[in-house]
């Protein structure tokens, strides 16, 4: 798999967003952004509302996903070009979310929301709209989604990176800094995990640093890249930016991202932790 | 349903649900001759240049970031190239106000 198989540059987006068969969709937490000006033609996705199961803490299901992509307009076929704000993070995780439901033909604008603002490229307000499809996913593929058990299992067995922030990793802060610090959970990392901020895979405009520059990164901090890997953050939005780094720009064949991360890690009872830097 | 980490709006009075007796407030604004700038991105870096967080200035051109107490930098980013570094001080129960000029 090559870079240009699942990341697509700014200027390629505004060549391209005439073309029919490709769907822009921005993906973010706070969606007055769109509502302020998206790229032309690009159709919304609520990471909160409509990527979460509004009930349990789980993302939705296969019905769910069905229903949403079939309501935006979007078919099995369609090339889906992914972006949005905070770097990307939720159109990482909306693109890791498209790839565990099957849908093959989906990449990532590099640099997202920021790099197109950063560029002075044009906004619109107008609303597209799409004819329904009849969406079909494929059922989950676990291959690249680890769960809290296995987490567990993965300390001294298999890569962990937390790709939270130094303080974060350490204990000294529970949430990123643009957050308010009142959590339940209590604050370090998983022993054995190697502490790689997600930002350190990403240029200061919010595009991904190069094949070479991502594998000296991790090797550097410890990262055996032929053993497998499972990537966690907070909740899962910032490590499924490094999942993509790991998984689909270096190609890496077992990677999985925690989507429980640490405000559940954090929360379980009995599960070792440890405070400070990596051991 | 769990929030997400993406930050909250930023608005210019702290939200009502923050004590901040709990907080080191990092908070300010930006401006181009004299005119607050929306849209700008400020990213707050430790005292090691590392990335901690980044947010995108509000309609007044606010940011805020909630941090510990040390030494921190704000680089804001903006259209045409502008990256401009400001170096603060967070203290717990406190706002540490940056005017960032670009």
């Amino acid at each position: 798999m090559s870079r240009s198989d699942v990341l697509v540059d700014a200027d390629w987006v505004q060549a391209h967003l005439d073309d029919p068969g490709i769907v822009l969709v921005e993906v973010d937490e706070d969606t007055s952004a769109y509502d302020k000006g998206h790229i032309r033609g690009a159709v919304r996705i609520d990471w909160k509302t409509e990527l979460q199961d509004p009930v349990r803490r789980d993302f939705v299901d296969k019905t769910g996903f069905e229903a949403l992509l079939s309501d935006k307009g979007i078919a099995n076929d369609d090339l889906v070009i992914l972006y949005g704000g905070n770097n990307n993070w939720f159109a990482a995780y909306a693109y890791w979310y498209f790839r565990l439901y099957g849908h093959q033909n989906v990449k990532l604008l590099d640099g997202g929301r920021k790099k197109w603002e950063l560029d002075s490229r044009d906004l619109v307000t107008d609303v597209p709209s799409r004819p329904k499809t009849s969406y079909t996913a494929t059922e989950q593929d676990a291959s690249i989604r680890a769960l809290r058990d296995e987490v567990v299992d993965a300390i001294s067995n298999k890569n962990l990176v937390d790709v939270r922030s130094p303080d974060e990793f350490s204990g000294k802060l529970l949430a990123p800094a643009h957050l308010p610090q009142e959590q339940a959970q209590r604050g370090g990392h998983i022993p054995t995990a190697r502490n790689i901020p997600w930002s350190k895979a990403a240029n200061d405009d919010g595009t991904f640093r190069s094949d070479e520059e991502l594998r000296k990164l991790y090797e550097e901090a410890g990262v055996d890249l032929s053993k497998a890997t499972i990537a966690y953050c907070r909740i899962g939005e910032r490590s499924s930016h490094t999942w993509f780094a790991l998984h689909e720009l270096l190609g890496l064949p077992d990677v999985k991202n925690y989507d429980g991360s640490w405000t559940e890690y954090g929360s379980l009872v009995g599960v070792p932790i440890e405070l400070g830097e990596a051991k | 349903m769990t929030d997400g980490c993406g930050a909250p709006a930023q608005t210019a009075s702290l939200p009502a649900t923050v004590d901040l007796a709990n907080e080191a407030v990092i908070q300010g604004t930006v401006e181009r001759e004299g005119t607050v700038v929306p849209g700008a991105y400020a990213r707050l870096l430790d005292s090691t240049g590392e990335f901690t967080g980044e947010v995108v200035t509000s309609d007044e051109g606010i940011f805020r970031f909630f941090a510990a107490p040390g030494d921190w930098t704000v680089r804001v980013l903006a259209p045409g190239g502008v990256s401009i570094d400001s170096n603060v001080t967070a203290q717990t129960g406190e706002i540490a106000n940056v005017k960032v000029a670009i």
